[in-house]
């Protein structure tokens, strides 16, 4: 059957039977590999895709289920070359290594921030607790998306955005020194 | 110039992040060529057996399907490592020898086909008695490997009659130790894709050593070298995985490409890679520590075990690893350390992070800390008292000289834990069915390959000038994640005093780098990064004395800019590729028959404390703090240095409360990511990562490995803060509710543990 949908801002058709996981149309017919499977049953969140604007794992959604909704996927999250805030705080932190967990991550948390933007740490972690992260350990992932939170809620206040934090760096030992990640010492 | 932002000791961000961010990174399962078949493999499903014959259903469709099976091998039918006794394809007439052998293989042009091609092969095997145990295997009433079951054993002993000092002692602990398979869940699955130009095999993958793959093939296809191009994909995770299987996976689309004429990926579905790939050895290590009052440790004996599935693969360089970490970082006079890996049939256990010392950390640091309880002492000021200094000597006879951080990282820990945790963390609530209790571990990881390793190994790595005038690093060292390309792409800038983009690091393939030796073992920044430094600076002289050849004057700015004297040195002369090969500093000696001398040129130091809320009407381990200090020599990106930290610890973690692969007759029962859980964000704890540096004089600016370390410490940590809450022992892992419960059971009705 042929099925209409809208991907990235843009209006496909696409041919397969109503059972065809969007994930496959996404990568295979629409070369969109940028969403990614790394298990095929909707633990790893690897496949994320938004579907009118709400995180779901792509290898679980039936093309049919998709039929007239409106799909975006990771490569249109930047414009061009100009990565978003999150994209960006993400490569800066280190929220990313092997990155294959990476699309999935800017996705669900793309869509966590429009929904909650005041999430503290801990929301957070609840948030992105579909998307499996075998690499960070999920500390600079968390970092870069709650600086996000702290960058957006400051632009609000005061209209602008704050420069950007300096990192601390490590210290030789016997010198008594802040670690390297955001919360080495004490808040 | 070099902006201060981008040279070694700041962490300018990874050159692959944008493409990771966006999902312009590609991946070997994003790789799409032309008539690219879909293949998958046909596996054995008994543990042990003879394969009498393998049969084609007549009434399936198999026009369009490629079937391989070993009589269609060129080469040699085995997979080519330390020792060939593992065959690509387990022949008609061969044995089989764990439940997930590769028998047979097919390509279709689609998923659906492939997978009903591979239904529709049916295999008549003569079942044999199997071992699924450490105990049956040492009973070795079924002989799976000589007489005796032993893949390998080592022994290493320091002091006096180990038996003799132990009855000296004042307080002798006992225990016995058992951890289970860890799989590496790498969130990218395996997979190679091939395609033969002419008579040259071309193929690119996720894996972590592309010259392994390039030497099994060479075999498994009788090709000369030229003719096996092998090339590493973006490659989504390995933590050893990916050392070692991809030669399987790759000589299997090698030769279904051979046999279709067309181009053929296989990339595993997870409850495949979970099954059949290797993991983390399981283990049993007896140990016995004898004391002084006053807390002195006088003598161990350490009997270790791992199970090392069907195939010898890398298991006795995982356990010669294991083994030589086996006594601990702490001065004791007597040693005696005797280590076997037994053959089973389960599917081969492999390399994982730690590489073996995880396992032996678990146990010595479980004694140390049950030795603190015995002796009523201090568990840090025990330490405090047995870690190893400058000059001290270790069970091999290894006299430490210079990078010593065993006290500066358990003084950060101390430190940091007199600070308030940080906000945000996740803690159970307080109450009275709520049990808390602090675990600590100190521990050592040794950088680069065991012994003469480096020596023979002979890595290389090139800084060139390349034809189109750019700067470009080409090492065989692979980046997985864990951040080499950054790594390299900043050394070189350093030693070139160039911006980081100005530097171009090449794409792992064995047609354009040379073999640094494997991605693997805490050595590529510290053995592959300092010579990349090396042949960096050569270059820079070199561009600097062609500066002065073609008459720039010595105060002409134009001299330092290496980029352009690059571009204009390609324009005049071509190519300029400067290739520095490792020598091992002077003075190390080691010993490969007695087990003696310098098992490695430098150790890596760490400390790690957890503070765990036990909920005892669920036996829910949480763990509400985590401080891990961690010596690295020198943090070349401070940044990608703290991931791999910070990933490490959660992968220890995993290891200690959740992760184990559980197997019945030789068979995963949890091949998913449903069932063989990993911790998610939820999970894992505000991380406490601390970085110190104690410089080592022979590596890049000072550094030493950092990948494997802080897998070793955190397990033990966990078990001993969960006894220290519960007041009962903790000797195995993961401590699942479940297994919680069960001791906590056994302990009241044994008494005290
Ligand atoms: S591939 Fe969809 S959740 Fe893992
Ligand atoms: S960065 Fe590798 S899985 Fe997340």
């Amino acid at each position: 059957m042929k099925v209409s949908l809208v991907v990235n801002g843009a209006p496909r058709e696409v041919e397969g039977g109503p059972l065809r996981r969007l994930l496959d149309v996404l990568r295979e017919d629409l070369a969109l590999t940028g969403t990614k499977e790394g298990c095929g049953e909707g633990e790893c969140g690897a496949c994320t895709v938004l579907i009118d604007g709400e995180p779901v794992n792509s290898c679980l959604v039936p093309l049919a289920q998709a039929a007239g909704r409106e799909v975006r996927t990771v490569e249109a999250l930047a414009s061009g070359e100009l990565l978003t805030d999150l994209q960006e705080a993400l490569v800066r932190c280190g929220g990313t290594q092997c990155g294959i967990c990476t699309p999935g991550i800017a996705v669900c948390a793309t869509a966590a921030l429009a929904r909650e933007p005041g999430a503290d740490r801990l929301r957070l972690r609840e948030l992105l607790a579909g998307n499996l992260c075998r690499c960070t350990g999920y500390q600079l992932v968390i970092d870069a998306v709650a600086e996000v939170v702290a960058r957006r809620a400051d632009a609000t206040d005061a209209g602008a955005a704050p420069p950007l934090p300096a990192r601390t760096a490590p210290t030789a030992p016997g010198q008594a020194g802040p670690g390297v990640g955001s919360r080495g010492a004490a808040p | 110039m070099i902006g201060l932002g981008e040279r070694v000791g700041a962490s300018p961000p990874r050159v692959d992040g944008a493409a990771k961010v966006t999902g312009a990174a590609r991946y070997v399962d994003d790789l799409q060529p032309p008539g690219c078949l879909v293949g998958r493999t046909v596996r054995s499903r008994v543990a042990h057996g003879v394969l009498r014959a393998l049969e084609r259903d007549p009434g399936f469709d198999w026009s369009d399907v490629t079937f391989v099976t070993a009589a269609d091998v060129p080469g040699r039918n085995v997979v080519t490592l330390i020792e060939d006794d593992q065959p690509v394809l387990v022949p008609v007439g061969g044995t089989i020898r764990h439940h997930d052998e590769a028998v047979a293989l097919v390509a279709a042009p689609t998923k659906e086909k492939a997978e009903a091609a591979r239904a529709a092969v049916r295999l008549v095997v003569d079942p044999l008695p199997a071992i699924f145990t450490l105990d049956d295997a040492l009973r070795a009433e079924v002989k799976l490997h000589g007489q005796d079951n032993v893949f390998k054993r080592f022994e290493v002993t320091r002091g006096d009659d180990v038996e003799r000092a132990l009855a000296a002692c004042d307080v002798v602990v006992e225990g016995v130790y058992e951890t289970g398979a860890q799989e590496q869940m790498y969130i990218e699955p395996q997979g190679m894709l091939a395609a033969w130009e002419g008579d040259t095999c071309h193929v690119t993958g996720s894996l972590q050593c592309p010259y392994y793959v390039h030497k099994a093939l060479k075999v498994t296809l009788g090709l000369p070298a030229e003719r096996v191009v092998i090339t590493q994909a973006v490659t989504g995770g390995g933590f050893g995985g990916k050392e070692e299987y991809p030669s399987m996976i790759g000589a299997h689309a090698a030769l279904l490409a051979r046999a279709a004429g067309r181009p053929v990926k296989v990339v595993y579905e997870r409850d495949e890679d979970v099954a059949a790939t290797t993991k983390r050895h399981p283990s049993r290590v007896r140990h016995r520590l004898g004391l002084a009052k006053d807390g002195r440790m006088l003598a161990a004996d350490v009997d270790v075990l791992f199970d090392g599935g069907a195939y010898a693969t890398l298991t006795q360089v995982v356990l010669s690893r294991g083994v030589l970490h086996a006594a601990g970082p702490y001065r004791i006079p007597t040693v005696r350390i005797v280590g076997r890996a037994l053959a089973t049939n389960h599917p081969p256990h492999g390399a994982f992070r730690g590489f073996g010392a995880p396992q032996t950390t678990f146990a010595y640091e479980r004694q140390t800390a049950k030795a603190a309880r015995a002796l009523g002492m201090d568990p840090v000021a025990l330490r405090r008292l047995n870690l190893y200094r400058d000059g001290d000597v270790t069970a091999t006879g290894q006299t430490l000289r210079g990078s010593v951080a065993a006290h500066p990282t358990l003084d950060r820990v101390v430190a940091q834990l007199e600070q308030p945790p940080p906000a945000g963390r996740r803690t159970l609530p307080q109450a009275p069915h709520v049990k808390r209790g602090r675990g600590v571990a100190t521990y050592f990881h040794g950088s680069g390959f065991t012994g003469s390793g480096e020596e023979r190994l002979k890595g290389q790595a090139t800084v060139a000038v390349a034809a189109d005038g750019v700067l470009e690093v080409r090492a065989g060292s692979t980046d997985m994640g864990q951040g080499a390309t950054t790594t390299f792409a900043q050394i070189a800038a350093t030693a070139l005093d160039v911006h980081v983009s100005q530097v171009r690091v090449a794409q792992p393939s064995t047609d354009k780098v040379p073999d640094s030796g494997p991605t693997v073992a805490s050595r590529t920044c510290m053995i592959v990064g300092g010579l990349v430094d090396q042949a960096a600076r050569a270059v820079r002289s070199k561009l600097e004395a062609f500066a002065a050849e073609v008459g720039l004057a010595a105060d002409d700015p134009a001299r330092g800019d290496l980029p352009a004297l690059a571009r204009r040195w390609a324009a005049a002369r071509g190519e300029l590729a400067e290739t520095h090969t490792y020598r091992p500093p002077a003075g190390i000696r080691w010993d490969d028959q007695t087990y003696r001398g310098d098992a490695y040129p430098v150790f890596g130091w760490a400390a790690c404390a957890v503070d765990v809320a036990v909920d005892t009407d669920t036996w829910e381990v949480v763990v509400e703090r985590c401080v891990h200090a961690v010596d690295v020599g020198k943090a070349i990106n401070p940044t990608i240095v703290q991931g791999q930290i910070d990933g490490g610890t959660v992968q220890a973690l995993g290891w200690a409360l959740w992760e184990s692969v559980q197997y019945r007759e030789g068979k995963v029962l949890n091949d998913r990511m449903t069932n063989c859980i990993i911790p998610t964000a939820i999970e894992a704890p505000e991380l406490e990562t601390l970085l110190v540096e104690e410089p080592y004089a022979h590596g890049p600016f000072g550094a030493k490995g950092v990948g494997e370390i802080p897998m070793d410490g955190p397990g033990a940590a966990v078990a001993s803060a969960v006894e220290d809450a519960l007041g009962v022992a903790m000797d195995e892992l993961p401590l699942l509710p479940e297994v919680v419960h069960r001791r906590v059971r056994a302990g009241r009705a044994g008494g005290a543990a």
